[in-house]
């Protein structure tokens, strides 16, 4: 008995419910204020596709941060991009960065993600009990990160040292202060590519030209301040939740041990059930109407992938983790045009921590779980942990 | 064993042969340009879009829904667009001709 209710909490602190079902099937949008500048939530799979492909009409280019939910033009004045720009400007820089983020494909690259990762994993195994977000997922990512800048290792110690919380907002304003520690770094690293240039993304985009003019210092802010923020919880939210998952589904690290061939499957699906961002907004450019429903020119709308990715219009058992999903036309890299830029550098370390798990853990139990619950309007979602406790146990 | 030619936007032209897995899946072992598959093949990414000649529309066969919503916001997508993970490969498809999309 007593086992059984152990096992029962332990499912429910592993469960990410639909937040948006009944909303999506009663009226297909959400509503929710943002420090007085509303959004309305897009949720069903194709109002959300066919907005993000109309970006004459439901622009990125607004006031830099306004697109961001919950807006962050109070703390930032920086544009990021290619994020906040519209095309046709959009594909000039776009097309500048593709292959710097597409390096993870490279046979060396994925060498070095794969030693990263499996020195966590070791050092995680060698352990009683674990914060798989701050000793597992946060190292990795700031590892990582290391390679996707092309920086020596080392930089990664202060990026952990800043913990989740320098990135992560606390309930619906944002805090200025931290945020400026991650602005005030990004400049010290560019002048300091400037003074000495290396083969790093910093000094590529000091490099870099578009249309014919070199990018100025604002501009290659614009690009880093998008791949350190964009990249992060996002990251540490898919993997802490991947691991929460293991504990509640005991025999799945054995099936992907025995079936290898299904982890590129699996990590969509994950990408998918998980949805790490949960939406993103752009702002309208003309009265028009969303799903029936009118909005007004400069209004603001968001198109919530999370709730796109439960759409049961679209997918059969969409609350189901179906690790051989074979066609899964998820949104959790975002779609169309702004599709995420660090896609395949994340899509690397989830294989690759998939593919170690598999390999060298036999069991990871969760002990205490802390969950990361975000408040949209009417809607409340869990998008991850706080905290994490578990154990893992070594093959 | 089917017989497969990829014509590439810069009017390579590849032909290689396989017995399984997807038409993407081939494309992104022998290289061709302009295939990147980032998905794996689960009809999310629309990285491996291609025009099927049309004398081989018949062998090839039509799109799904799931896979017709995503071409339709594809912006170079016509009548012959599909997206290649989407066709697996067995002796029907032989000697099948899929001009990459740019």
């Amino acid at each position: 008995m007593f086992s059984l209710i152990t096992k029962t909490l332990r499912m429910a602190k592993c469960k990410f419910a639909d937040a948006f079902k009944e909303e999506r099937e009663k009226s297909g949008i959400g509503k929710m204020d943002d420090q007085g500048d509303p959004v309305v939530m897009l949720l069903n799979h194709k109002d959300v596709r066919k907005a993000a492909h109309n970006y004459k009409v439901f622009s990125s280019e607004a006031v830099p941060g306004r697109i961001v939910v919950p807006s962050e033009v109070n703390i930032r004045t920086t544009r990021q991009i290619p994020f906040e720009v519209d095309p046709p400007m959009h594909k000039e820089y776009r097309s500048l960065l593709e292959a710097w983020f597409k390096r993870p494909l490279q046979d060396t690259y994925e060498e070095k993600l794969t030693t990263i990762i499996s020195t966590v994993l070791d050092d995680v195994l060698s352990k009683d009990k674990v914060d798989v977000v701050s000793d597992l997922a946060l190292v990795i990512q700031s590892r990582a990160l290391t390679l996707l800048l092309n920086v020596p290792f080392d930089k990664s110690v202060k990026w952990i040292s800043w913990g989740t919380h320098v990135f992560r907002s606390e309930g619906e304003a944002l805090d200025g202060d931290k945020a400026a520690i991650l602005y005030n770094y990004i400049d010290e690293e560019i002048d300091n590519a400037i003074a000495n240039p290396a083969d790093n993304l910093y000094s590529t985009l000091l490099a870099a030209e578009v249309n014919g003019k070199k990018l100025t210092k604002e501009e290659v802010k614009g690009v880093l301040i998008l791949t350190f923020a964009g990249g992060r919880d996002t990251v540490i939210n898919a993997l802490t939740n991947m691991m929460s998952y293991f504990s509640a589904n005991k025999k799945a690290l054995d099936y992907i041990r025995s079936k290898p061939e299904i982890i590129k499957t699996a990590v969509e699906e994950f990408i998918r059930y998980f949805s790490p961002l949960t939406h993103m907004g752009r702002v309208v450019t003309e009265d028009t109407t969303v799903c029936e429903h009118a909005v007004k020119a400069d209004s603001r709308i968001s198109l919530c992938w999370a709730s796109a990715n439960r759409d049961e219009k679209v997918f059969e058992n969409p609350d189901e983790v179906i690790l051989e999903r074979k066609v899964n036309p998820h949104v959790g890299f975002g779609f169309s045009h702004h599709n995420c830029l660090g896609a395949t550098h994340a899509r690397q370390i989830m294989r690759i921590t998939l593919k170690l798990l598999a390999e060298k853990v036999s069991d990871i139990t969760v002990l205490e779980a802390e969950e990361n619950i975000e408040n949209l309007g009417e809607f409340t979602r869990k998008v991850g942990y706080n905290s994490l406790k578990a154990t893992f146990k070594k093959r | 064993m089917a017989k497969i030619t990829f014509i590439t936007s810069s009017n390579e032209k590849i032909t290689v042969a396989a017995t399984e897995g997807s038409v993407m899946e081939l494309a992104v072992n022998n290289n061709v340009q302009g295939i990147d598959g980032d998905c794996g093949g689960v009809c999310s990414c629309a990285t491996c879009h291609v025009f099927v000649a049309p004398e081989d529309v018949d062998k090839v066969g039509v799109a799904s829904e799931i896979e017709t919503d995503m071409l339709e916001l594809a912006d170079d997508a016509n009548e012959y667009s599909r997206l290649c993970c989407q066709i697996p490969v067995t002796d029907a498809i032989d000697n099948v001709v899929f001009t990459v999309a740019k």
